[in-house]
């Protein structure tokens, strides 16, 4: 059988190898939607493992919540990334500057 | 050592060296399906943790709805990878620490757990007939209803945002408009001339 530690772990890992992503591709914006794909993917784990542990179904439908949630964002992150590439003609994040952030 | 537990070990390593290539991949198509790739690792990890609905919802949801939106959008944008790239290297090393880092402080979270605490004991597997995804339903629909509903609204949210974001209108177009043939009648289409009797030329 699978111990806690070793799923805990794991998920510790796949979130901080995403977050190094966002560091590294910071420049494309539709990497940085996938990284944080991977970051919620390890969280889910997190759910999962201690649903299992504990015996309680509630942290899986904490899963299935997470992930309805993603999908939208991940929807409308798209949406606003195909109307920025058909404004800009470009996702480069350092030229999106027009709001002098 | 089980056999579920070196199934674990084995998919764990795929999962996380998918998850490398697909942070350092040159192409975002290659990333795209690095992604999918560490999808489907984790659908059987969550499966060896006895969650078997949702490593099923995984795949049918992520992999093949969510991550072919991605791949559309990669390949309907033209992006210029080697201007992407600029600054890859430069950013790297913060990348690595970062990530040092964050593993460091999890990983010394679990490990101070396991210090003579005796909770960590795996538990024993669900009985033969138990089902996973009728136990998940008798809660969802029950208890978490109305959470269900709103999950519902939020995904209508973003289909009406998506399709609103992304809808033009495009000009110089030509279009069928059903409306106007239809309601077309015969004398906007045929003028009868009444053209007077010629006798022909000798």
């Amino acid at each position: 059988m699978i111990p806690l530690q070793q799923v805990l772990l794991l998920s510790g890992v796949l979130f901080s190898v995403a977050v190094a992503g966002i560091f590294l591709n910071r420049k494309n914006v539709i990497l940085l939607l996938m990284c944080v794909e991977l970051l919620l993917l390890a969280v889910n784990f997190n759910f999962v493992a201690f649903s299992r542990q504990l015996g309680d179904l509630h942290g899986q439908v904490f899963v299935f919540f997470i992930m309805t949630v993603a999908a939208a964002e991940s929807a409308i992150g798209l949406a606003i990334l195909v109307v920025l590439f058909r404004q800009r003609k470009s996702i480069n994040v350092d030229q999106l500057d027009t709001m002098k952030g | 050592m089980s056999f579920t537990e070196i199934l674990f070990y084995v998919f764990s390593a795929v999962l996380v060296v998918s998850a490398i290539g697909m942070i350092t991949a040159r192409n975002p198509v290659h990333a795209a399906l690095f992604l999918v790739f560490a999808f489907f690792n984790s659908a059987v990890i969550w499966l060896l943790l006895e969650a078997e609905f949702l490593a099923i919802v995984l795949v049918l949801v992520y992999v093949g709805a969510v991550m072919v939106l991605f791949l559309f959008v990669v390949m309907m944008l033209d992006i210029n990878v080697a201007q992407m790239r600029a600054g890859f290297t430069r950013f790297a090393p913060l990348g690595l620490v970062i990530a040092l880092i964050v593993v460091g402080e999890i990983g010394s979270v679990v490990w101070v757990k396991t210090l003579g605490v005796t909770t960590s004991a795996a538990p024993a597997s669900a009985a033969a007939g138990y089902s996973n995804t009728r136990a998940l339903g008798e809660l969802i629909y029950t208890q978490y209803l109305y959470p269900l509903e709103l999950a519902a609204v939020i995904l209508l949210v973003a289909i009406v945002a998506a399709i609103v974001l992304t809808m033009r209108k495009r000009t110089g177009q030509r279009t069928q408009d059903i409306n106007a043939q239809v309601a077309v009648r015969a004398k906007d289409r045929v003028r009868i001339v009444k053209v007077a009797a010629t006798k022909e030329q000798a």
